[in-house]
């Protein structure tokens, strides 16, 4: 029983640091610009598939994959900055929404085309496959290799915000970012590198995901993860990292353990949990606005 | 000149019928002898057109954004389809039942919208959207699961059988149509409509001159639901069949689409959205179905860039600028 109880701690926690590393870029987008960004999980399928590509198609090991995922799409991410979005910053939240939802349309069509309608795997090393004893129980190695990849991107992402000057930066910014840019902060820099960090992340992720969620689809970024994505930003209070890793550790277990214990009441608990938890504090659990 | 010391006047001219409406239900009769081969697509055409309607009262008049509409256009859906199943075949009847149903449920979920704004209102429309089709697809004993269900009903006014050309269903979709059409012009120049656009265009003014917004975002919920579930139940019926396309996401994010494509706030923007968005489905659809959604959402992009107020908002726009150079000419 208590074994059965660590085990599903461990795989929520596993995809709870999932979805955190996919989801903490929107957390910016929308914290700082207070732009809404439907298209941000185009940016995780890319780096999904570039994983792919890298592995499968070009042969080369699955740890190259993940630097190539995080700068590809980070590249990505400044290109469609510049072109598109900068536009948008100050228009109302309808333009955003309708915009994103096109760019997330046009990616599942592209997916299509350059990646094909198939479910498609990132082949991994034998060293991250199997099993591995941790406390005497049996646990997937992936599984642990994603929690200390997680945990050390989120240490690294707090202690870059709260130490750093970047950091301090990026935090006047989401505070007040008026006030922000009349200290002399140039506000637009400091966000398209955090926007290209954040893309960068979620192009890692979704590198990471790929195997975990059993494969690439094209219809990746309108799928229900997007959902989970904003439930991780909406619930954990925008722009807060500890916040967003929070409500995204919880709602990966609280997945996976509605799964296992009732698994025909999975997607309502979800949902209805966070229509209560909107409706309880509209501002995120940790935010303070 | 203005209608401040003459509001009822300003009331009267606000509803009066413009030609270029009039001529909209001209073409909608002619389309039925011009196109016999094509009714069925027409009549999808209204119907839906009725659901981006209710969208509209919501957004473009109210300017509550839902990405989760489709919650009641299924549910009404789901409603036609089973009170027929349960034996009430009449279709006319079964209909204003689908649309009560609908509307009860969005006069309860407009409690919750009420209370909330920007990201939050975006997230629990889309969670409840897909709270909604998540119900349809794992109630299975009830609606048929991921097979949909299949029903008959009676002939309408006793005489009139769905028919495999689409004669009866478009003609019944017309009429329905119009119906709506006639309804929702009757609240956005009333009253009550004119303090939702007030809402629209400024929420904390309209709480400052004591507008009880809260009660009528419910009311306008309720109303916009009625008319989604009203369609819906008018695609359950042509049909003879209701799946879960018809509760999904895509259902909710098309019908935004179509409405920002005719252009919102202007009620007859979701008709011609949703004529330009099904015509060109189905001449793309035929070459490529796969990538009818890339041309969609460039289309989408190309829209908020170049045209934020629609193909109607384009041609007003251009209207007034011919109107200009033809008075700046001698």
């Amino acid at each position: 029983m208590a074994e059965q109880l660590f085990t599903l701690v461990f795989n929520g926690l596993a995809y709870g640091i999932l979805l955190f590393i996919m989801a903490i870029g929107l957390s910016v987008t929308m914290g700082m610009m207070n732009f809404t960004n439907l298209a941000h999980g185009a940016f995780a399928m890319i780096g999904g598939y570039l994983a792919y590509t890298v592995t499968i198609q070009l042969g080369w090991p699955f740890l190259v994959s993940l630097p190539i995922a995080f700068f590809g799409v980070g590249a990505i991410s400044v290109f469609f900055e510049a072109a598109l979005y900068r536009r948008f910053y100050r228009s109302p939240q309808l333009s955003q929404v309708l915009l994103t939802i096109g760019l997330a349309l046009m990616s599942v069509a592209g997916a299509t085309y350059i990646w094909g309608p198939q479910l498609r795997l990132v082949r991994m090393p034998d060293y991250l496959s199997g099993q591995t004893s941790l406390f005497g129980v049996e646990v997937g190695t992936y599984r642990l290799f994603l929690i200390i990849v997680g945990a050390i991107i989120a240490l690294g992402l707090v202690i870059g915000l709260e130490r750093t000057r970047f950091g301090a930066m990026v935090r006047a910014t989401v505070d007040n970012r008026r006030m922000a840019q009349s200290l002399g902060i140039n506000v637009n820099r400091v966000f398209r590198l955090t926007f290209a960090l954040g893309s960068g992340l979620a192009g890692l992720g979704g590198a990471l995901a790929a195997n975990f969620i059993g494969g690439m689809l094209p219809n990746f970024p309108m799928g229900y993860l997007l959902v989970y994505f904003l439930i991780v930003v909406t619930v954990g209070g925008l722009g807060s990292t500890m916040g967003a890793l929070l409500a995204a550790v919880l709602l990966g277990v609280g997945d996976a353990a509605v799964k296992f214990y009732a698994p025909h009441f999975a997607s309502f608990a979800i949902y209805a949990l966070m229509v209560v938890l909107l409706m309880w504090r509209p501002n995120g659990l940790l935010g303070r606005r | 000149m203005t209608n401040t010391t003459d509001p009822v006047g300003g009331f009267l001219r606000r509803s009066q019928w413009r030609p270029t409406e009039i001529m909209v239900w001209v073409l909608v009769i002619a389309a039925f002898f011009v196109f016999p081969d094509r009714l069925v697509l027409g009549s999808r055409v209204l119907i839906i057109a009725i659901y981006a309607l209710s969208l509209d009262l919501l957004l473009g008049y109210g300017g509550l954004i839902s990405l989760g509409h489709a919650a009641y256009f299924g549910t009404g859906a789901y409603a036609a389809g089973l009170i027929a199943n349960y034996g009430w075949t009449e279709p006319i009847s079964g209909l204003i039942g689908a649309a009560v149903i609908a509307g009860v449920l969005g006069y309860l979920a407009g409690f919750i919208i009420v209370r909330l704004n920007g990201v939050a209102l975006l997230m629990v429309t889309l969670g409840f959207g897909l709270l909604i089709s998540e119900l349809a697809n794992s109630l299975n004993d009830i609606t048929g699961g991921s097979d949909g269900l299949n029903m008959t009903f009676a002939p309408i006014l006793g005489h009139f059988d769905f028919d495999l050309a689409g004669q009866t269903a478009y003609i019944y979709s017309a009429a329905f149509a119009l119906l709506a059409f006639v309804f929702v012009r009757r609240i956005v120049n009333s009253p009550f409509g004119l303090s939702l656009q007030g809402y629209r265009e400024n929420p904390k003014r309209m709480a400052q001159i004591g507008a009880p917004m809260a009660a009528r975002l419910r009311l306008v919920n309720a109303l916009a639901a009625a008319l989604a579930g009203l369609a819906g139940g008018l695609l359950t019926q042509t049909n003879q069949f209701v799946g879960l396309d018809s509760v999904g996401f895509e259902r909710s994010a098309d019908t935004l689409i179509m409405l920002i494509l005719g252009g919102g706030g202007r009620l007859y923007g979701g008709l011609v959205g949703a004529l330009v968005f099904l015509v060109g489905r189905d001449v793309f659809s035929e070459a490529n179905p796969q990538y009818w959604y890339f041309w969609l959402g460039l289309l989408l992009v190309l829209i908020v860039l170049f045209m934020p107020q629609g193909i109607l908002g384009g041609i007003d726009a251009l209207l007034a600028r011919i109107k200009r150079m033809r008075k700046a000419a001698p």
